[in-house]
């Protein structure tokens, strides 16, 4: 599934999905909870962004946004615009026929996703039949096609089988055949492996790298793991506290961090060399705040070892950085904060215990 | 009945660092649990089906496998939730594989465990406080509530929480948090082993750094041994001395570290450190990870011979029909046809041309 | 999510932290207006049926058959008086106190006997499948035959009326404190109390039984007018409360030969029993979405 020359994504072309100033707001019984606050996004065709965040970042709330798939209990506010279709406060109906076919969604949890008593050839089926009109006959034959085109093997017994007779990874690859039926031209991948053994992982992300590939399909992929975003993403996107707090390519962030934040969560990740008799893998002290209104400051300054009395008083704006030189600047390099780290490298040695 | 009164909701940052000891921990490393030939089986589900390892003081035994592999019923077992079907589990020397709930009283001080999943771990109808000090309770009440009370004060700030959060219940907390909680009440009855069945997976990145700097410190400090399970090939490369590597049911691989890191035998071990997501961009998108093929074959029907032949890229006929037995190979212990005992050993992650390596021969001298 | 209290940056507004499970269903119930109007029916049946003696205008045996079947409104008697002239109104306090009596007396009785059985029933898989049969069998009894039978056997009074409801209710209890208890046995807590060197019955009894309230308290709500209407089809057979002691039910049995000409006799009794039923109905609906732990939605 994986061709070595891999398509190019086309950031001069006009952006496939383009989010502008989204905000989301909560209520909850125990008040408002604001879980998104003005993120800005663009994923260009065939392009690969991730979302890396922890836990109440508001990195799933912001992809659940997107096709007007959270509660009413959430107010939406700003632009998210599907190929120039403005998708907030657009009516029911076409959010739905946006839904699966311009836009489709794979989750972390396959067994859920399935439905245990249909056969998998059915569900996809269903997919097609919702959007497409074919010929029964016809939607047979892509049904086929479309697991074969996930790497599922036997793709002609298969289709008669139930969600229960397959493992999780072959289950996930049937989310991905029904995600993909109609051709999207945006796919949002929430965590799609977090679940699944690290063997099979692989082989996920390979289905997903083949579908840039070869349909151009632009993905948004949402997660907490830096290895996969390292695998798999063109230009990464770092959530805190419902904000946006840097954006750029994959290796400029890796290996330029400018948030004090990103350049936390690297350092905390575990990575090969590193031992706990040598090295210590560095800790961010405190807590990811819940927070029920946005202030106009750096919600991350209490955590920060480079806050200063600006950070608390003012909300810094997510802006580039002066650009460097070389071929890794493909991508602006954004960031928000009032001192970026500038040259210094990822992870601060603390070996020599 | 609780030794903590309710108070409001207070101050709960973890304290900077730890409580390090009066005397350095000086121990040798002497063996405080041994597995011979465990088996577990759960009716027609093979869970473990001979593992054998031995577990020393002050060092880090990490227990690595995926979903399927036994791994959890391992620690199970040497905890004494379940009892074994066969072989046996030596505590201290003293075999405690069939011992009743009565007899198994004393050991259970030598032995603790901690657990995933931070919401199910602590009873959420109790006080931090209480959690914390049951296994003082269980254990033989001649402590006064005031001695108790200190020692779980001492045990909360050994894990970097403040004394406070003895009067807060679970769900007040985070999952790092009830975690710390998690370790401060294992280590309570000063056991000689702590089973930690995947204490990170659960958790956010930056909280893992901080459980596994914890768990790091503490075991530096006290020196119990810990047997670390998991699936997380990063976090045991930062903090296990020995690897065994579990693969449905079996050990397939075992060694040192450094051994397992720079020299794994065993196709299945190669193709766990290709596959495991490494955060850094220009060595992931280098390697070329081994594509198994995700069918999983299943406990209750193993495969024949060596059980992981069925997904193994270098498999052949030997393999179907030969359970390869865990023999010396260098520095380390694998269980592949394909391994020779000086060490050499096909890697897959190469791309090595299967045809041209031959199995080893099969009477090689067992581990 | 738990919130660093520690912090406190002025500018920053921190949503409020997760409160205890009973505040969080205290506060539910108090914004649930079905909950708030079930409650005060049955906090005002509860008061009534506690001072009932001492509310009661007239005794309840005390007839007047100078003034049979007045109607509603007959100065003295607001609700009207039976063929015998007793007042209806004093009978209903009194046979609110009566069914509330028999309710808490039954559903007691199958609390006492139903949570032991059902913690013994999840958490021992041994013990289950007797105690699982025994279920079985007794949800298989008609309940009616049961009282039939007690009454028989024991003679029919308002103790033996609940001990009979009592009794057909203990299979519903080990039902749900059965697979709570299977639910809560699995959890880390419990394992890592074992390998502590937990007993069993230390476990039952610290960790499955507190955590077991919470379903315990919406089965009594349930249970609670079912035994109300249990005791009204007792007596309205004639095999519970006695006459001329008050209950609602022998109202309703004695009503019958003159329903048409004094239909109040039978739909004010009728109505009693509607309304305690429909109250603790509600109110035990409302207590379990409250207790659910999924957050709710507005």
């Amino acid at each position: 599934m994986t061709t070595t020359a891999q398509a190019p994504s086309r950031v001069d072309a006009p952006p496939v999905l383009e989010v502008r100033d989204l905000s989301v707001t909560f209520q909850t019984e125990t008040g408002s909870v604001s879980a998104v606050d003005h993120v800005n996004l663009s994923l260009a065709p065939g392009e690969i962004v991730g979302i890396v965040g922890e836990s109440g970042c508001g990195k799933s709330v912001t992809s659940m946004s997107l096709a007007g798939l959270l509660p009413r209990s959430a107010r939406i506010d700003g632009s998210v615009r599907l190929q120039g279709q403005e998708l907030v406060g657009a009516k029911p109906s076409a959010l739905r026929a946006a839904r699966g076919r311009d836009i489709a969604y794979i989750f972390q949890e396959p067994m859920s996703s399935l439905n245990p008593v249909l056969t998998v050839g059915r569900q996809v089926a269903e997919v097609l039949q919702v959007h497409e009109r074919l010929s029964r006959k016809e939607v047979q034959e892509r049904t086929v096609e479309l697991l074969e085109l996930v790497g599922i093997p036997s793709p002609r017994e298969r289709v008669k089988h139930y969600p229960h007779q397959l493992s999780g990874g072959m289950r996930q690859r049937v989310m991905i055949a029904m995600a993909v039926a109609c051709s999207p031209k945006v796919l949002v991948a929430d965590e799609p492996t977090t679940a699944l053994d690290v063997t099979v992982q692989a082989g996920i992300l390979d289905v997903l790298r083949g579908l840039r590939d070869r349909f151009g399909t632009s993905i948004l992929i949402i997660t907490h793991d830096l290895g996969v975003i390292a695998d798999i993403a063109d230009r990464v996107v770092v959530m805190y506290a419902g904000r946006v707090v840097e954006q750029a390519g994959l290796h400029e962030l890796f290996e330029r961090p400018q948030h004090h934040y990103t350049a936390g969560l690297l350092s905390a990740s575990p990575t090969p060399g590193r031992h706990a008799g040598t090295h210590r893998l560095q800790e961010i002290p405190g807590l990811v705040p819940v927070l029920s209104r946005q202030p106009d400051a750096c919600t991350f300054a209490e955590r920060c070892p480079a806050a200063s009395e600006r950070c608390s008083s003012k909300a810094p704006p997510l802006e580039p950085i002066g650009v460097g030189s070389g071929p890794l600047q493909a991508h602006e390099h954004l960031t928000a904060c009032w001192h970026p780290r500038g040259d210094q490298p990822p992870q601060s040695p603390e070996a020599g215990r | 009945m609780s030794v903590f009164k309710r108070r409001a909701a207070q101050d709960d940052r973890p304290t900077a660092g730890h409580v390090p000891p009066a005397v350095p921990a000086a121990h040798g490393n002497e063996v405080v649990l041994e597995l011979q030939d465990l088996v577990m089986h759960f009716g027609a589900v093979r869970a473990v089906d001979g593992v054998s390892l031995q577990i020393r003081r002050g060092k880090v035994t990490a227990l690595v496998g995926e979903s399927g592999s036994g791994k959890s019923t391992v620690g199970r077992c040497i905890v004494r939730l379940v009892e074994p079907t066969g072989g046996q589990v030596l505590l201290n020397g003293a075999d405690v594989t069939h011992l009743s709930r009565a007899q198994m009283r004393e050991h259970r001080r030598d032995v603790s465990i901690v657990f995933q999943d931070p919401a199910g771990s602590l009873d959420p109808r109790m006080l931090v406080g209480d959690v914390v000090a049951e296994p003082l309770q269980l254990q033989g009440g001649r402590r006064s509530r005031q001695e108790r009370a200190e020692r779980v004060t001492e045990g909360l700030q050994r894990v970097g929480l403040r004394p406070e959060v003895a009067r807060r219940y679970p769900h007040e907390l985070s999952g790092g948090q009830r975690q710390r909680v998690s370790i401060a009440r294992a280590l309570m009855s000063e056991p000689k082993i702590l089973v930690a069945d995947e204490p990170t997976s659960a958790l956010d990145v930056s909280v893992q750094a901080s459980v596994l700097n914890l768990l790091a410190d503490l075991q530096r400090d006290i020196g119990f041994a810990c047997l670390f399970i998991t699936h997380d090939l990063s976090a045991v490369e930062y903090l296990a001395d020995d690897i065994a590597v579990m693969y449905l049911g079996q050990l397939v691989e075992q060694g040192t570290r450094e051994e397992i890191f720079a020299r794994p035998r065993h196709p299945y071990t190669q193709a766990l450190l290709a596959a495991a997501p490494v955060a850094d961009p220009a060595r992931q998108r280098e390697r070329r990870p081994v594509l198994l093929g995700d069918d999983l074959p299943s406990a209750m029907d193993p495969p024949s011979g060596c059980r992981f032949h069925t997904r193994c890229p270098l498999a052949v006929a030997q393999c179907v029909e030969e359970v390869p037995a865990l023999r010396k190979s260098g520095g380390a212990v694998a269980a592949c046809h394909f391994v020779h005992e000086d060490g050499s050993a096909p890697d897959i992650r190469a791309g090595h041309a299967t045809s041209a390596v031959t199995p080893a021969a099969t009477t090689g001298s067992p581990a | 999510m738990s919130v660093d209290t520690a912090l406190t940056q002025p500018a920053v507004t921190r949503a409020p932290a997760e409160a205890s499970q009973r505040s969080r269903v205290l506060r539910r119930l108090r914004r649930n207006p079905l909950a708030v109007a079930s409650f005060t029916v049955l906090a005002v049946a509860v008061v009534v049926a506690l001072l009932a003696p001492w509310l009661a205008p007239y005794a309840p045996e005390q007839t007047d058959f100078s003034n049979t079947l007045a109607p509603p409104g007959t100065p003295g008697h607001l609700l009207g008086t039976d063929d015998l002239g007793r007042d209806v109104l004093s009978r209903i306090i009194l046979g609110v106190r009566a069914s509330l009596q028999v309710a808490v007396l039954a559903v007691a009785t199958a609390l006492a006997i139903g949570v032991p059985l059902g913690l013994v029933a999840g958490y021992f898989r041994a013990a289950d499948s007797v105690i699982s049969r025994l279920t079985d069998l007794m949800l298989a009894f008609p309940f009616l035959i049961l009282a039939v039978g007690f009454a028989a056997i024991r003679g029919a009074s308002l103790g033996n009326a609940a001990v009979a409801i009592g009794i057909a209710q203990i299979p519903g209890v080990i039902r749900v404190v059965r697979s709570d208890a299977l639910r809560l046995k699995s959890l880390d807590f419990v394992a890592a109390a074992v390998v502590d060197g937990a007993s069993d019955l230390w476990v039952l009894r610290k960790h499955i039984l507190p955590n077991a309230t919470s379903v315990v308290l919406v089965q009594a709500t349930v249970a609670i007018p079912a035994a109300i209407l249990g005791e009204a089809v007792l007596s309205f057979l004639g095999l519970g409360i006695q006459p001329p002691a008050p209950s609602l039910g022998t109202m309703l049995s004695t009503a019958q030969q003159f329903a048409t000409r004094a239909p109040w006799a039978a739909v004010l009794p009728g109505l009693a029993i509607m309304v305690l039923a429909l109250s603790f109905n509600v109110f035990g609906d409302s207590l379990r979405d409250a207790l659910d732990p999924k957050a709710s939605r507005r």
